[in-house]
Formats: structure tokens, sequence, C-alpha cells
């Protein structure tokens, strides 16, 4: 191979090489982009994971129609918890508030700091669902065993179209004690 | 200085003596043996996992192994095959035939070359040895979503690093493969009259330069959410775990045309010697591969339908991935057009080029079937899913290999194979890859799920038959390992030429050297280039 080639063939791979570089930080930018994308008014993504507090406004109560609102309770991995809702179910009138009671004991004999995540199903719910009060905005902290009542209140948006009849709302609590810590 | 120019001198005489050649060669043809020596052993390895998936789901309920280790039977089948045979298979082909195919002496980067070789081995090799660690190896299925991913026991870390390896030696055989297909061209080859083979390899390695170090940075993510406290796709710091399925995707789905498109090349490289016609379109092959690759690019969240997109994003990506079916229905109607009124004959590489067109446009047609998103929610991750893609890589990809391998041994070792053993080997494969993938579109579309070691009793007969098909497609692999070992050692004894197969010459510069060629390929750039391939 002439020096020349050989020149060239080294530029060629260096130039190549910093594309993956590139590349690599690429993925890493993904991570803002889909934030920033999700929000797009177009694009509207209904994160079924949203988790907004909102002001308590009077609505105008639907007495015509009843909407069962279920609630599922489950412990990420072996997040060494107890944890369930006062009620399996409740049925309500958009525009009505309630307010739910959950229930969490921490099993273990240190101090630990959880979180719950919420999910609603079907996910485009989330726009309609409105949390006043809820124990998801915040990381909670419990002492050795302390068992906790947290309430949740909560309104259905009149505006929430016909078709929906049953919407399943699911909190995981997840132990972060771990993150807490060391951050 | 004086003493770098002696070494270089010495290398041009040939290959180093006795095991050591193997381990320091910088060659490209001992290179592309040692590549798809260990994509053959692999393929093995991966077969095996294989077996044991479809002994165990030869009946309903759990016989043979528990259901953690099934899972990382289907995990560990899926890496292997993709990053430890396929991939693999193709870079050797790559070694061997693109500086024969350009007239070139070598690669651009030897020593890069090994470098790239031994990172695979030791990539895999990690891989495999989380077999034996405590915990298991990974068992959330090669697409490794978190949070499954992240209950994996002690060998998380070793998994995440091994992709690291193979990332890091696709990235660099990639480079080198830009920079020999630019650089060391003899001056008469341009560019639009490249081998087929070179075009789609030189676009697959520009998309492997794009996409490794993105499913790097995805998996380096999941190592720090593990063990450094970032929530990246942790829900309870605030991260998305569907963020993880877009970048995987933005991977995952180009990575699919890492491995078709050097198989399309192969069979527009095959395809026209035995139909003795020239390639049908060859500009608009190119322009279709360009195409694929691009549009590769934009369409891989028809992966996630059903996580919750919203309608715009669902339209955006079915649409998207239905154009894909344009160009690569161009490539489709190419072959064909190509054995169209040819004389054709029907060695054992034409059988499997042939049955690769036919067995490739079905996978590709469930593949439409599944871009539809409202339809896509009854076939995602059920066994609809498993049958498309087995077609799109088994009796494509697989197929084609084989097909290079009889292809080209030839030219590799100067002895022709056995004929009649090869066609056996085709008529076993192409029947019993059917037995084995065409029942498991019902079992998809009655709803049996993917990785899953017991079902219903309902979905009992077909998994049966598929499991029968697996284990005759299994056997019938043998073949070609006994053919390989064969040829090497002499074959039939008779006498090849150097073009092997009648007017091959006239269709690309491998067959103007010797069988088996010289070490170093063209020490001189040829003068004429062969054009019955354009
Ligand atoms: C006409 C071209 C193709 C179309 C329209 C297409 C479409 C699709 C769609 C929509 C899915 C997602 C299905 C689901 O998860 O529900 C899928 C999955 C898949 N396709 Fe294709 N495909 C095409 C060609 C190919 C090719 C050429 C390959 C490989 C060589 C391939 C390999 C795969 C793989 C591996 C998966 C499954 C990944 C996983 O979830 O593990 N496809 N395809
Ligand atoms: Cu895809």
């Amino acid at each position: 191979m002439s020096k020349d080639v050989a020149n060239k063939n080294i530029k060629l791979a260096r130039t190549l090489l910093l594309v993956a570089v590139a590349m690599f930080g690429f993925g890493y930018a993904l991570v803002p982009l889909y934030d920033v994308l999700c929000e797009w008014k177009w694009i509207e993504r209904d994160r079924p994971d949203d988790i907004k507090k909102v002001p308590e406004v009077a609505y105008q109560i639907d007495r015509n129609r009843e909407v069962t609102v279920e609630f599922m309770t489950t412990l990420n991995e072996s997040t060494p918890m107890k944890f369930r809702a006062e009620k399996k179910q409740l049925k309500v009138h958009p525009g009505e508030y309630h307010t739910v009671n959950f229930y969490a004991e921490n099993k273990t004999d240190n101090a630990m700091v959880a979180r719950a995540i919420p999910s609603f199903s079907p996910a485009v719910i989330s726009r309609y669902f409105e949390k006043i009060e809820c124990f998801c905005f915040s990381e909670q902290t419990f002492k050795a065993k302390e068992a906790k009542i947290m309430p949740m209140r909560f309104v259905i948006n009149p505006a929430l179209p016909e078709q929906y009849k049953t919407i399943t709302l699911s909190y995981t609590f997840f132990d972060n004690t771990e993150k807490s810590v060391k951050k | 200085m004086s003493a770098v120019v002696a070494e270089h001198d010495h290398h041009d005489h040939g290959p180093a003596k006795g095991l050591l050649r193997w381990i320091i060669t910088t060659n490209h043809k001992d290179i592309g043996t040692l590549y798809l020596l260990f994509a053959l052993a692999m393929f093995f390895v991966g077969g095996a996992m294989a077996m044991v998936i479809r002994a165990e789901l030869f009946e309903p309920g759990l016989q043979f192994v528990d259901p953690a280790f099934f899972n990382s039977m289907t995990t560990m089948h899926a890496l292997v095959m993709v990053f430890g045979a396929v991939m693999p298979a193709f870079v050797g082909l790559a070694n061997w035939m693109i500086p024969m195919m350009i007239g070139a002496p070598d690669m651009a980067l030897p020593r890069m070359n090994n470098m790239s070789f031994w990172l695979l081995v030791a990539g895999v090799l990690l891989l495999a040895s989380t077999l034996l660690m405590e915990g298991g190896a990974p068992a959330s299925g090669w697409t490794l979503y978190p949070p499954l991913v992240l209950q994996t026991g002690k060998a998380l870390p070793f998994a995440i690093f091994s992709v690291h390896l193979l990332g890091i030696s696709s990235i660099m055989g990639a480079i080198n493969i830009i920079a020999t297909i630019f650089n060391m061209r003899a001056p008469a080859m341009t560019l639009m009259k490249m081998p087929m083979f070179v075009w789609t390899w030189l676009i697959t390695a520009f998309l492997l330069i794009a996409i490794m170090p993105v499913f790097a940075g995805a998996v380096t993510m999941l190592l720090t959410d593990k063990f450094f406290q970032t929530s990246f796709f942790d829900a309870a710091g605030g991260g998305d775990p569907v963020l993880y399925q877009h970048i995987f995707w933005f991977f995952g789905h180009p990575e699919v045309y890492v491995m078709i498109l050097p198989t399309f090349g192969v069979a527009s490289t095959i395809i026209p010697v035995f139909a003795r016609k020239p390639l049908f379109g060859y500009s608009s092959m190119v322009y279709a591969t360009a195409a694929i690759a691009f549009l590769s690019f934009i369409v891989w969240a028809h992966h996630m339908f059903t996580v919750g997109m919203p309608i715009a994003g669902e339209l955006y990506f079915m649409y998207a991935t239905m154009l894909i079916a344009i160009p690569t229905g161009v490539k489709v109607f190419n072959w064909t057009a190509t054995m169209w009124k040819g004389s054709m004959t029907f060695e054992t590489p034409m059988l499997f080029s042939i049955a690769f067109v036919v067995l490739f446009t079905m996978g590709g047609f469930t593949g439409l079937m599944m871009s539809i998103a409202p339809v896509d929610f009854q076939y995602h991750d059920t066994y609809f899913i498993v049958a498309h893609f087995h077609y799109t890589l088994v009796p494509a990809s697989v197929f084609i290999l084989m097909a290079a391998g009889y292809f080209w041994l030839p030219k590799w070792t100067g002895h022709m194979y056995n004929e009649r053993i090869g066609q056996l080997h085709f008529w076993l494969s192409a029947i019993s890859v059917n037995i084995l993938f065409f029942p498991q579109h019902f079992l998809g579309l009655a709803g049996m799920p993917r990785r899953i070691p017991d079902y219903a009793i309902q979905f009992a007969d077909w998994n049966m038959i598929s499991s029968i098909g697996g284990f005759i497609f299994g056997a019938s692999q043998l073949l070609f390992l006994y053919i390989v070992v064969d040829t090497i050692r002499g074959g039939t004894g008779e006498k090849v030429t150097d073009e092997v197969w009648e007017d091959a010459s006239k269709h690309s510069l491998e067959w103007t050297l010797s069988s088996p060629p010289p070490y170093h390929s063209f020490t001189t750039p040829p003068t004429s280039i062969p054009t019955e391939h354009i």
C-alpha cells in the first residue's frame, strides 16, 4: 500500500470514528429530545404517568352519567411494604369531587423513602382525571414500621368523552431509599 | 524505520507459520476465514439453544427446563445469532470478497481488522459466560427492555459490557470496510461499476456506524440506572421506560437491515451468474438499497404501536413503514426479472438464492401486515411476529449465507464441494424451514404469546409440528458442516477453474484470480473491469 493511500485511510478512519462518537452523544441527546417532543401540541402524548397538581375549581356536575373508577395498588419488585386502597372501586359523576384513602406501611426496621407512580388505563384518561391532592406528588418518607393513611382527592373533568365508562388507576410503589440517600 | 519496512516485506511473502498465523494475521483472507468459521461455530451454538426452545415447546406443560432458563434461552439465542453468527458471517464475507471484488491487495486498515475480530470473540465469550453466573444469563428478550432487564442477576453488567465490545468491534469493521471501498478500488472501478455486494456493504457500514453507538448508549443508561442512581428509564425517579424502547428501536430497526442488506447484495451477485444474464436494473438496485437504508431510520416505532403512542405517531409510523415495501418490492421484481428468460441452471447456490427470493417475500408481506397499526395490536408480541422475522432472517439471511458458502468455497479452497450433498442440504433445509416457521403464523393469529415456556392446550398441534420442523432443520445443518470440512480437505477432487462457474469472470473480478487466490489479492490493480453484473 502506498504511503499516500495509507494516509488517506487513516484520515477517513478518524473522521468515521468521530461520527461514531457523535452518534453515541446523539443517543443521549434523545433523552431531552423525547421530553420536548412529547410536549408538542400535535403529538400530545398522553402520558399515563402524568403527575400534575391542579387547583380545585367548581364544575357543573353531570348527574346523567356515572363512571366507575377502579384502584390498583402494586409494589415494584420486592419493595417491603404493605399498600392498598380503602376501596377497590368507586362510582362517580363527572364534575364531582371525591377523596379516597390509601394505606401504606413500611414493613422494615429502617427508615424508607418510597415513591408512588400512577398509571391510567386507557391512557387518554390522564387528560381528564384531575388530582387536587395526591401522595404521588412527592416522595414519601416512612420511619421504621411506620404506617400512613394517604388521601387522594380527584375530580373527573365533565369534558370526558361519553365512551369512557370505566377508568383504572394504578399506583406502583418504588423503593427509592438507596437513590435518595446517595443524592 | 528500516525495521518496519523489513517487517512489511516479510508479510508480503505469505502467511506466518503455525498457529500464531491465525492470531496475529492482518491478511484479509485469513481474517475473513476466522470470521466465517467463528460465525459457523456460533450458528451451531445459537442453534443448540433454539433446539432447547423447540424441545420445551414440543408439548404443553413444563418438561425439560425451568421458565427462567427458557427465557434465557430465547434471549441468548437471539443475541448469539444476531451478533455472533449473522453479522460476523457477513463481515467475514466482506473481508474475503471486497478486496478481491474491487481489485485491491488487502483491506485498508489490516491491523484494526485483526483487532475487531478478536474483540468480537471477547464480546461473545463474555456474553456466553453469563450463562454460568448467579441469577442466570439475561432473560428479558434480546431487546433488553427495562424494568425487566434490571432484574437480571449478576450477569447484567457483563452482558452490557459484552454489548459494548460487540459494538466497538462492529464499528471498527465498518470503518475498515468504508475506507477500503473509498480508497482502495482499482482506478478503473468507478462507484457505479461496483458489484452489488460491495454497494450493499458500503451502505450497511454507514448504518452500523450510525446505530451501534446509540445501542451502546442505551445499555450504558441501563447500567447507570442500575448502579449509579440515574433515572433514565426509572419511573420512580422521573424516567420513562418507553424512552428506552425509542432509543433501542432507533438502533434496532436499522439493525435488522444490517442483516438483510448484505443478504440482498449476495443474492444480486449469485442470481445473474446462474441466470446467465446481467443483473436487471443495476442502478435501481443501488438506489433502492440507499432508500431502504434511509427509511430504516424513520420507522422505528412500528415496534411500539401498543405502548400508547399518540394517534399522530401511530399514523406516521404506519405510513412510513409501508413505504419500505416500495424499494423492497423493486428489489424482488429485479431479481425475478433477472431470472426471466435466462438460461438458468440450478446448482446449490442458485437453489438457495431462489428460495431466498420466494421466502423473504413472505416475510416482507407479514411485515406489511404488521405495519398496519390497528391490526398490529393483534399480532404484537405473538408468534406471528416470531414467524415474520424468522422468515426474513432464516430462509433469507441464513439461506443466502449458505448460498455464499457454496458459491465461493470452490474459489476460496480451490476444491469443488459435493453437489449431491449440497442439493440434499438445500431440499431438507427449504422444506423443514417451512414446517418450522409456517405454523407459527397460525399460532400467533390464534393468540399464542412469544417468549413463554408453556402454553394453552389449543396450541399443542402446531407447536409439535413446528418443533419437528425445527429438529429436521437443525439436523440438516450438520450436512453443511460436513460439506465445509470436506471441501476444505479436497472436496470431490475435481480441479476447479479460475472462474469456477460458467462465465463468472464476466461478472466480477474475484473470478479472474486463481482458485485459491494468491495471499495478497491484486498486487497490481486490474485494468479491465467485468461489467456483466451491471
Ligand atoms: C417489508 C419490510 C418489512 C416490514 C414492513 C416490517 C415490519 C415489521 C413490524 C411492523 C414489526 C413489529 C411487529 C410487532 O412488534 O408487533 C416488525 C418486527 C420485526 N421485524 Fe420486520 N418488517 C420488514 C422487514 C424485515 C426484515 C428485512 C427484517 C430482518 C432482516 C425484519 C426483522 C424484524 C424483527 C427482528 C422484528 C422483531 C423484533 C422484536 O420485537 O424482537 N423485518 N417488522
Ligand atoms: Cu422494524
